[in-house]
């Protein structure tokens, strides 16, 4: 395993060496410690390689990251995970705003809360949050899967596109163009998946399915004439 | 009939033929006129100003002979690969999307034959254009269609988009004609959508935000490209001055004249500065900061021909980019295809539907068939001509101006015609030594 002291030799040195990591790398463990609250740490990597962060990190942690495993032991600031295209995140604490933002893909499992716009923009990601979402989560999603085992804020979906959210606790009040929709086996199938890969201890059956109401998706035009 | 004198019908200035008719078109439909292009009315521009030359008390240098040089180097502050440009005049992002395939390559071509760089747009970067662009600029917008690290790191330089002149404040659309399979696809969109994104970043707000997703897009980078921020014209010297703040390497200012692929014909018309009120406050702010020319500034928004060029770069700009003239010196707008235009309910010069993807001159389409008419060598040899003429004009002018290099072009070589633009660029009306607002002035 090797240890990187973030504190002492500095954030460039810790990206550059993660990202120097190549698919067929025998360096697959890392631990990042002293992250105090930095931004940045752990972004654009592109390797198999799990990094253990050993605190709360600032923005942006795990930004772009393809492949790997970025755990935070601690909570996250802004913008965890933003635009994934692979891997997993997990963050152990809490997430700041725009958890797993315009995500492709890969998995952001929070283990606390996350806070308002969780899954702005998400683009085929899965987020999976054992706690609360905050307001307008999922804002613009358009596709990929977000879980709520607690509960979620205002306007929750707001001008959704394809993404699929299933929420078990209550939802404060549903965004424009957002509705609830019939969960089918095969949704509880899916949900059943995103619980387990989240390790989240909880019964497909007691969630509740929203999705697009798909009447945004075109202008508005009187056609009598 | 009567042989008593009548008086002629008279057309009213306020409610003209075309504002009756927008009238008439919004009752039917109830909706919005969207449209592409850039601000139609009159407003203060270029041609406001003028050049004086030179003089008994500067000398010119001569015509053809005697070098005045063109290049420029953008994104010296922080990036360890700056971008060399052999001519100002680049490229402005204009979207695969908004533009086919075929017309995104003929700017690239055009680009690199003459020694400019390109720029992506509103949906990613295609293969194409990467391939046939020497130097390319990829826009890091708030819809992150198509966002990926890969093609992060493929690119030459990155353009944070904050806004743009035609309408800031506002986000892009593409219309449902225009989401074909391929568009749908590179930006994870149902298809035949009508697509409206967002207008503001999904996961940064404020200059103190933009200054980490500047660190993080520099760290996934390594610090190699330069980051450019492109703002609107709407409050100049603050926008320059807070992307600066944000480590912006370049700063892409684009006035109200600027094009746009689609958008309200409201917010074209009545958001935004022109860009020659713009081009002042932002230098004024680079040099408030001690910034100016370390810090590069590119301007756009109704940029035509190498006097609009030179213009910009006497009132400070390191470069311009153009997005509108590039697409009409690929044949966007001509007369050619005038039987068509007419069949579409216009004509050329006119014809600003772009977002219905049925141009005849196959540039903003999507359509295979209309797509096809477009030659992407013939287009780029076009363009690079363009861009050739533009440059050898701009130098034309530097030399009268007694200039070896555009760069070395200043506000004292040029005066104002209209009382407007004199106010507006701190620049002397002819015949006086005076501008509105001129400090020591009452007036
Ligand atoms: C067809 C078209 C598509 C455009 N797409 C984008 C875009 O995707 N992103 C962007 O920042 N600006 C876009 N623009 C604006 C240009 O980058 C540029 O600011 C503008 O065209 C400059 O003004 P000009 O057209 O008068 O030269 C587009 C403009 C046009 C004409």
């Amino acid at each position: 395993m090797q240890t990187y002291d973030l504190e002492a030799d500095g954030l460039r040195g810790l990206n550059a060496a993660l990202q120097a990591q190549a698919t067929e790398t025998n360096q697959t463990v890392w631990e990042v410690v002293n992250p105090r609250g930095s931004h940045a740490i752990a972004v654009g990597l592109d390797a198999p390689i799990e990094v253990n962060v050993k605190g709360s990190t600032g923005y942006y942690c795990g930004g772009m990251n393809k492949q790997a495993t970025v755990h935070v032991h601690g909570s996250a600031g802004p913008g965890v995970a933003e635009n994934m295209m692979s891997g997993t995140v997990v963050i152990e604490g809490d997430a700041s705003q725009y958890a797993g933002a315009t995500g492709h893909g890969g998995t952001l499992v929070i283990k606390g809360n996350a806070s308002s716009r969780c899954g702005i923009s998400m683009k085929g990601i899965d987020i999976i949050v054992h706690g609360n979402v905050g307001h307008m989560s999922a804002f613009m999603g358009q596709s990929g899967n977000l879980v709520v085992c607690g509960d979620a804020g205002e306007a929750l979906g707001d001008s959704l596109y394809e993404a699929r959210l299933f929420v078990r606790g209550s939802v404060k009040s549903l965004g424009a163009d957002c509705v609830e929709k019939e969960m089918r086996p095969e949704h509880l199938e899916m949900l059943a998946d995103l619980l387990a890969r989240g390790k989240c201890d909880a019964k497909p059956e007691d969630f509740k399915r929203y999705g697009s109401a798909r009447k945004l998706y075109n202008f508005d035009i009187d056609n009598a004439y | 009939m009567t042989d008593k004198p009548q008086t002629l019908p008279i057309q009213s200035a306020t409610f003209t033929q075309e504002v009756n008719a927008e009238i008439r078109r919004a009752a039917a439909t109830g909706i919005y006129d969207i449209r592409g292009g850039g601000a139609k009315r009159k407003l203060p521009h270029f041609d406001d100003l003028l050049f004086l030359g030179a003089s008994m008390s500067r000398y010119p240098l001569e015509g053809y002979r005697e070098a005045c040089g063109t290049n420029v180097t953008l994104g010296t502050r922080f990036a360890e690969n700056p971008i060399e440009l052999k001519t100002p005049i680049t490229i402005a992002g204009m979207s695969f999307g908004a533009l086919s395939g075929q017309a995104k390559e003929a700017l690239g071509r055009g680009a690199t034959l003459a020694g400019t760089s390109t720029t992506t747009g509103d949906g990613g970067m295609t293969p194409e254009e990467r391939g046939h662009s020497n130097k390319l600029v990829y826009q890091y917008l708030p819809s992150r269609y198509g966002m990926n690290p890969d093609d992060l790191r493929r690119a030459d330089a990155v353009e944070m988009v904050v806004g743009q002149g035609a309408k800031p404040g506002g986000g892009g659309m593409l219309l449902g004609q225009k989401i074909s399979d391929r568009v749908a696809e590179m930006r994870n969109l149902p298809k035949g959508i009508d697509q409206r994104s967002a207008c503001r970043h999904p996961d940064w707000t404020g200059p103190d935000d933009l200054e980490i997703k500047i660190l993080e897009i520099r760290e996934i980078t390594g610090w190699k490209i330069p980051i450019y921020v492109k703002v609107g014209g709407a409050r100049p010297y603050f926008d320059t001055t807070l992307a600066i703040k944000a480590g912006a390497d370049v700063v892409v200012l684009d006035g109200m004249q600027g094009g746009t692929a689609a958008t309200q014909d409201v917010f074209i018309e009545h958001v935004g500065q022109p860009t020659i009120a713009c081009i002042r406050e932002a230098v004024k702010a680079l040099q408030d900061l001690d910034m100016h020319r370390k810090v590069q500034l590119i301007v756009s928004g109704g940029i035509r021909n190498g006097a609009d060029v030179a213009k910009c770069m006497a009132l400070g700009a390191d470069a311009v980019a153009i997005g509108t003239a590039a697409l009409i010196a690929l044949g966007d707008n001509d007369p050619k295809w005038e039987a068509e235009y007419n069949k579409l309910g216009t004509t050329a010069g006119a014809y600003d539907d772009w977002h219905e993807g049925q141009d005849p001159a196959g540039i903003t389409t999507q359509d295979p068939e209309l797509a096809k008419r477009l030659d992407p060598i013939e287009g780029g040899r076009r363009l690079n001509n363009y861009l050739k003429v533009m440059t050898l004009e701009a130098q034309t002018i530097a030399r009268a101006c007694g200039k070896n290099h555009l760069h070395n072009l200043e506000p004292e070589d040029l005066c104002a015609v209209t009382l407007e633009a004199a106010a507006m660029t701190k620049i002397p009306l002819a015949g006086t030594d005076w501008y509105p607002g001129k400090p020591g002035t009452d007036y």
